[in-house]
């Protein structure tokens, strides 16, 4: 388990004039929780739309592990093991909690294809998909059509599609985006909970929660990564200081 | 050699003129709002059977009936705009499709009852009969009339869009909604004024197709397929995209015609599934 | 269907009980037997209204299910229905040999198409349908040596089926074997929709960007359900050509892209029977109607697309789960 289990080298992107990524240079060793912080318009959203393939990087190559993934497709990049949640909520609105993660087990298990046995004869994977929604909270409410479940359910049900797929590295793009701050506390539990050898990237404005959870922080400013370092390295960073916490409300 | 190639280069503008006027308000609707609009084209039928009727039964010249034809389906499809169209542009692009060909056949069968299935016959005045000959080259009058209408409008259209106020909010609602709605634009009136002067523009073009290609109730679907590779392969929300679109594809319709007619419309169609494949958001689109 | 799961149902018994025949279904199927005894005469019709049904149900697999808007459909019905035609001209009248060619050829054709379709969505995708739609009209009506133009094609001549029936006046070979056929196909089409590979369909239709987020070969998926459906209408316009032994290059039209697009929202989308029952109410409409001009019809129709689009948005089928919906809720 050496190297990297996500790295990318110098990648760039504009769109005309605006840069949105500039020279990142990222690192994620295994089973590391990582947080992302940054301001507004800071291109974190977009440094995850270019690790998995929803941007095309104008130059820089991403690597999954040893291999290099840059010219995949979005999908081939989840079938190796790199997932994501999206901050808006991407759902299935009208496809029960159940079923939306029993077709993530059938597409990660290859037989998402097949369309001439039923999809009762596969036990094991609603039963996966059930074992999923239950370790995150929602075992009661799996038989309930997403868009009626509530927001925070929906959220869960985010994480819930990614961890389906099986991935070696998860990126939550805020994940408790919108969720009351004492749920949201909760919500993050049960991504700390996740398996140890996960490496997990995620995105949150909220310091208390970043702090908490997670083991080491990126800061990106204006495209580029600005410091990575542990928590308290991070938080004694007179640079930071001026352009991010310094800014926020936060001591 | 050369006398038959222009006249049919000219014929062939002329055609393009036609279907520019007919196709540029759903071009410009369509890249504002999104809407597929599909019964574009029973505005311009509208258009022709009001100039048939004003000239027919209440005898009135053919130059002042143009006016009239604009305005109708202008008036029409400003109230369809604010009782139906406007409640779907937010719907799924189908309930578009099929409220719209709802229209078309309902416009359709409504014309075919008040005026039967035939072509309507249409008496040109004598000044826009017969023709002109320019170094050997046969110009008919009525096309001469046809084109140089077609590029005033299109003047003033480029010019109205580039210089005035409200231009300035087409352009902004076209290009991007969410940052016009912000920057204080009423889009949605600014939508349906656009949508009303496109109508009115297909209506103009079906009152001056007549004398071309004739007019019978099949009109709002033959035409519609036109006008959608015009849009399409111009691209949309593009005045000058249309323009273009609409020239190429009536020199090579009329040319097509002349010169390999059993290959018919089929060339056309091939035309503009490759192109589409080729570049799907049209030849002048934003993306 | 789903919502009104009980509590206590393991995963698997909830899977298992969205695919359980109901009541009504068998009902259903049985009460389509109920033409051969009850309305002997309209046997035509009822053929008639079983293979439009079948058209419908192939457009629901791409539309309803898929998510997948087509205004070109009828190029895959036309190709079946020309397959069948020269084949019983050129080469024998055997209708079920007939219908695997129909099927095949539209296959082909579906299949070879379905790369570009799998490419595009919204606009485009409309524009591509209709586009592919027309030209295969059009490429009909030059083709005039082989198919016969606008005149139609001319000595279509069909077997006895099994060579024992024959195709009679009536109708009474014709609706069994329109019957049997639509039955079979339905079997198919309930299998795949409730297979992985339905869900998977639904998948795209709801969210095409989460599917590719999950990892799921989204194109891949379009080309076979398109494949599926192109053969399915490929049976149904064999099925027409066979049963009524003519082809008319109005096999081929928009107006019977425009149909089948009809009948499928005014029954209901994506609900299986949508079609169906859709197929049944507008066919037998056009029949009671039959003696107004055909222009005329059209208004109607019309002004039914208005009126669905603006107050019915989910069909008949869906405004009749609603009704159902709300008085179970009333009752409780």
């Amino acid at each position: 388990m050496n190297g990297a289990a996500l790295a990318t080298r110098g990648l760039n992107k504009s769109f005309g004039s605006l840069v949105v990524a500039k020279d990142v240079e990222l690192v994620l060793p295994h089973g590391v929780r990582y947080a992302l912080i940054g301001p507004n318009g800071a291109g974190k959203t977009t440094l995850i739309n270019l690790i998995t393939g929803m941007l095309r990087p104008d130059t820089g190559r991403i690597f999954l592990g040893e291999d290099d993934i840059t010219s995949l497709a979005p999908e081939a990049r989840v079938r190796r093991g790199l997932a994501r949640t999206f901050q808006i909520n991407a759902l299935f609105p009208q496809l029960s909690a159940l079923e939306a993660v029993t077709l993530a087990v059938c597409e990660r298990r290859g037989f998402a294809g097949v369309w001439w046995r039923g999809l009762p004869e596969y036990r094991d994977a609603a039963d996966e998909a059930h074992a999923i929604l239950a370790s995150l909270l929602l075992g009661e409410h799996c038989y309930r059509l997403t868009h009626e479940l509530s927001y925070g359910q929906q959220r869960l049900l985010e994480i819930a599609l990614a961890l389906a797929t099986r991935p070696r590295v998860l990126l939550l793009d805020e994940p408790a985006a919108g969720v009351p701050r004492d749920e949201s506390a909760e919500l993050f539990a049960a991504i700390s909970g996740l398996a140890n050898d996960l490496t997990v990237l995620f995105i949150e404005h909220d310091m208390d929660i970043v702090f908490r959870f997670a083991a080491r922080i990126i800061v990106m400013v204006s495209g580029g990564i600005l410091v990575e370092g542990t928590p308290d390295e991070v938080a004694e960073d007179t640079r930071v200081r001026e352009v991010y916490l310094g800014k926020a409300h936060h001591g | 050699m050369i006398g038959p190639f222009v006249g049919v280069l000219f014929d062939g503008f002329a055609y393009g003129m036609l279907l520019f006027l007919l196709s540029v308000g759903l071009s410009v609707t369509l890249g504002m709002m999104n809407f597929i609009n599909l019964a574009h084209c029973s505005f311009g039928m509208l258009g022709g059977y009001v100039t048939v009727t004003l000239m027919d039964h209440l005898g009135w010249p053919f130059l002042a009936s143009l006016p009239v034809a604009f305005l109708a389906a202008a008036a029409v499809s400003i109230l369809l705009e604010r009782t139906l169209y406007r409640r779907l542009y937010r719907a799924s692009e189908l309930d578009q499709c099929l409220l719209t060909i709802g229209i078309v056949f309902m416009s359709v069968a409504a014309a075919a009852y008040v005026y039967g299935t035939v072509q309507q016959p249409l008496q040109l005045p004598d000044y826009l009969q017969g023709s002109v000959v320019i170094a050997g080259v046969n110009f008919a009058l009525y096309r001469v009339f046809l084109v140089a209408t077609a590029l005033a409008i299109t003047l003033v259209l480029v010019a109205a869009l580039e210089w005035t106020r409200f231009g300035t909010r087409v352009r902004a609602a076209v290009d991007n909604q969410r940052m016009a709605r912000g920057l204080g634009i009423n889009v949605d009136r600014t939508f349906a004024i656009t949508f009303a002067l496109g109508g009115g523009l297909a209506g103009l073009g079906g009152a001056l197709a007549i004398a071309i290609v004739g007019l019978d109730p099949g009109f709002a679907f033959a035409y519609l397929v036109y006008v959608l590779i015009v849009v399409s392969v111009g691209g949309l929300g593009s005045i000058r995209g249309s323009f273009a679109a609409a020239a190429v594809l009536g020199i090579s319709d009329v040319a097509g015609k002349y010169y390999v007619p059993q290959l018919g419309a089929f060339l056309i169609y091939l035309v503009m599934v490759g192109l589409l494949m080729w570049r799907p958001s049209g030849l002048f689109g934003k993306r | 269907m789903a919502g009104a799961a009980p509590e206590g149902v393991t995963p698997h018994q909830y899977l298992e009980n969205q695919t359980r025949w109901r009541r009504v279904e068998i009902a259903f199927w049985l009460a389509t037997l109920l033409p051969f005894v009850v309305t002997p005469t309209y046997l035509s019709l009822a053929s008639q209204i079983a293979i439009t049904a079948l058209f419908a149900l192939s457009l629901d697999l791409i539309l309803g299910y898929a998510g997948i808007v087509s205004l070109g459909h009828a190029a895959f019905f036309g190709l079946g229905a020309y397959t069948a035609g020269l084949m019983s001209k050129f080469v024998w009248g055997e209708p079920l040999t007939g219908l695997v060619a129909a099927a095949a050829i539209a296959g082909l054709v579906g299949f070879a198409t379905s790369f570009i379709i799998a490419r595009f969505r919204h606009l485009a995708l409309i524009m591509i349908t209709l586009g592919l739609g027309l030209l295969l009209h059009e490429a009909a009506n030059s083709a005039s040596w082989l198919t016969g133009g606008a005149d139609g094609l001319q000595g279509v001549d069909i077997w006895p089926l099994l060579g024992a029936f024959k195709f009679d006046l009536y109708g009474r070979t014709a609706y069994a074997y329109s019957l049997v056929v639509l039955a079979l196909m339905f079997l198919v089409a309930r299998r795949l929709i409730h297979s992985p590979f339905g869900l998977a369909l639904r998948g795209i239709r709801e969210n095409a960007v989460r599917m590719s987020a999950i990892g799921a070969p989204n194109r891949s998926h379009v080309r076979k359900v398109y494949t599926i459906s192109a053969v399915i209408a490929g049976i149904a316009g064999a099925l027409l050509a066979q049963t009524t032994e003519t082809v008319s290059l109005e096999v081929l039209s928009f107006e019977r892209s425009a149909d089948v697009l009809v009948i499928l929202i005014l029954g209901g989308a994506g609900r299986l029977y949508g079609g169906i029952l859709g197929a049944i109410i507008y066919m037998v409409a056009r029949d009671q109607f039959s003696g107004i001009n055909p222009q005329f019809w059209y208004f109607w129709i019309g002004l039914l697309l208005v009126a669905v689009v603006m107050l019915l948005p989910n069909g008949i089928l869906g405004g009749l789960a609603r009704f159902a919906e709300r008085w179970q809720g009333g009752r409780r």
